[in-house]
């Protein structure tokens, strides 16, 4: 379980996390969500151990993140596995290199032991035949299923997503999600998700935090979200006519 | 952000750089590929340089020394100083601060803002070590070896020109190219080369990691570096010059 007390987060004296405190749970897909500006990617940042928070404390199996040395700090970054917003693949490397990088940098597996491996995941992204290309040459939903075969390449314990589905077509998204679904549920993991995509918050977050100005405004299931009179969610959630007759529908149906 | 401050966040980076590599297979491959991109991609910028400007450090020697009682070896002489002494360390260094340097800058720069950077340091790894420690063990080894050659096609590029205009004869000029030769001064023109090596390395690298914002920013990182590298190498060549020379 990672667990996040009371963090507090500001840049330049100007507050952006203001005592955020959750749990994320094993085998869950969790999803935070807000507006642009509400805080998210530094608290993305923040669990990654990329931004160092001002307070609070942020416990990876009751590994508290702040109180680690460089050499635990790096034993637990290996345990985790991070999908960036644009991917973030290496241009200059093959999907093959790209996907095999951990592995070569932290393993002591053998070339056919890696590429076995390699194989398999790009397998299970459902990418075969594309080992020797480079990330230009791939479409956009490709380059989001390499990053995930990269982010799991290690059989890490915690995944995070920064915006998986940020200009995916709407089918494509759905690959994606269902496949982020998959993997946490086949691997145990622990998988946080930032997202903007309402469609993937419904679908596929089985705990969402909704933030507002730096502050933890409501967290639920992808049922209560439905249901809830949070002033703040509704506003952000509903804004849309579309998931306003979504939540109306759904509100009869489970009269 | 003041000078000091970027002097201070740039030795902090070298403190970063120059740790033991996390693993010395991926150091190795590494530094292969920077051997490749750094300097053997640098060969013919260098080659055509050299050879055209000693030919024409040669050519304005010759229509410059026209007192009959000033000996004609001079040519070569001259010549022979002038590549060795500044042109191949010096000169052709700002050339390569130029390309080798907004190469750095930017391919750094780009890392950045694709997050590519943000990639490697959630895997744990140093992301300074693994992309700036190659890059400099590459140069401090290649650079001298094409400083080398550039020393030897600028005295050849004199050569050749002397034979194809007529303005001196070759037996003078190979006369004056062996008269008082100085090895200190291919030493004095090696260390210079190392230390300007490490200066085109770093001071992109600097510029390329720190970059924030988008494309426009990287390319703005670019121009600085290659402007600050450059500067950085002027001021250095005069503090080497008395030291190593006066």
């Amino acid at each position: 379980m990672i667990e996040v007390k009371n963090l507090y987060k500001e840049f330049k004296e100007v507050p952006v996390l203001k005592g955020i405190s959750t749990t994320f749970e094993k085998g869950k897909t969790s999803m935070i969500i807000g507006q642009s500006g509400s805080g998210k990617t530094v608290f993305l940042k923040c669990l990654l151990g990329l931004h160092i928070p001002e307070k609070g404390i942020i416990s990876f199996d009751g590994r508290k993140h702040t109180e680690l040395d460089i050499k635990q700090q790096r034993q637990l970054r290996q345990e985790i596995g991070m999908v960036f917003q644009g991917g973030a693949l290496y241009d200059s490397l093959t999907v093959e290199e790209n996907v095999m990088f951990p592995l070569k940098m932290f393993t002591k597996k053998t070339y056919s032991e890696m590429l076995e491996r390699v194989n398999f995941v790009l397998n299970r992204v459902h990418l075969d035949n594309s080992n020797k290309k480079f990330p230009a040459e791939l479409s956009g939903g490709m380059q989001k299923r390499v990053a995930i075969a990269r982010a799991i390449v290690m059989n890490p314990k915690y995944l995070f997503c920064d915006e998986p589905n940020s200009g995916l077509d709407p089918n494509t998204a759905i690959v994606i999600d269902n496949l982020i679904q998959e993997i946490t549920k086949e691997y145990e993991m622990i998988t946080v998700i930032n997202s903007h995509d309402m469609n993937s918050v419904m679908e596929i977050g089985e705990k969402i935090i909704f933030l507002k100005d730096g502050v933890k405004a409501w967290e639920g299931t992808n049922k209560e979200i439905f249901k809830t009179e949070n002033e703040a969610i509704v506003n952000f959630v509903y804004s849309s006519n579309l998931f306003m007759k979504v939540r109306e529908a759904y509100l009869n149906e489970t009269k | 952000m003041n000078y000091i401050e970027h002097v201070g966040k740039y030795f902090l980076m070298l403190k970063q750089v120059f740790k033991k590599p996390q693993k010395w297979s991926v150091f190795k491959e590494m530094f292969f590929r920077e051997i490749e991109d750094l300097g053997l991609k640098s060969l013919g910028i260098i080659v055509f340089i050299s050879f055209f400007v000693g030919a024409v450090i040669a050519i304005q020697m010759a229509l410059n020394v026209d007192n009959p009682f000033i000996p004609k070896f001079i040519i070569g002489f001259a010549t022979r100083r002038s590549v060795i002494l500044e042109f191949a360390p010096t000169f052709m260094s700002v050339i390569l601060a130029g390309k080798v340097g907004s190469y750095i800058a930017s391919s750094i720069g780009t890392m950045r803002v694709t997050e590519q950077i943000d990639a490697l340091e959630v895997m744990g790894i140093n992301s300074l070590n693994y992309l700036v420690l190659p890059k400099i063990i590459s140069t401090l080894l290649f650079y001298p070896l094409l400083i080398l050659l550039a020393m030897f096609l600028g005295i050849l590029g004199g050569y050749c020109a002397g034979l194809l205009t007529d303005l001196f004869y070759s037996e003078d000029f190979l006369y004056g190219i062996q008269f008082e030769f100085n090895p200190y001064y291919v030493k004095y023109a090696i260390i210079k080369t190392l230390v300007f090596a490490f200066v085109i390395v770093t001071i992109p690298a600097y510029h390329g990691y720190y970059v924030k914002g988008g494309s426009l920013e990287v390319g703005r990182a670019s121009t600085q570096a290659v402007v600050w590298t450059s500067v950085v190498i002027i001021l250095l060549n005069y503090f080497l010059t008395q030291m190593l020379l006066g």
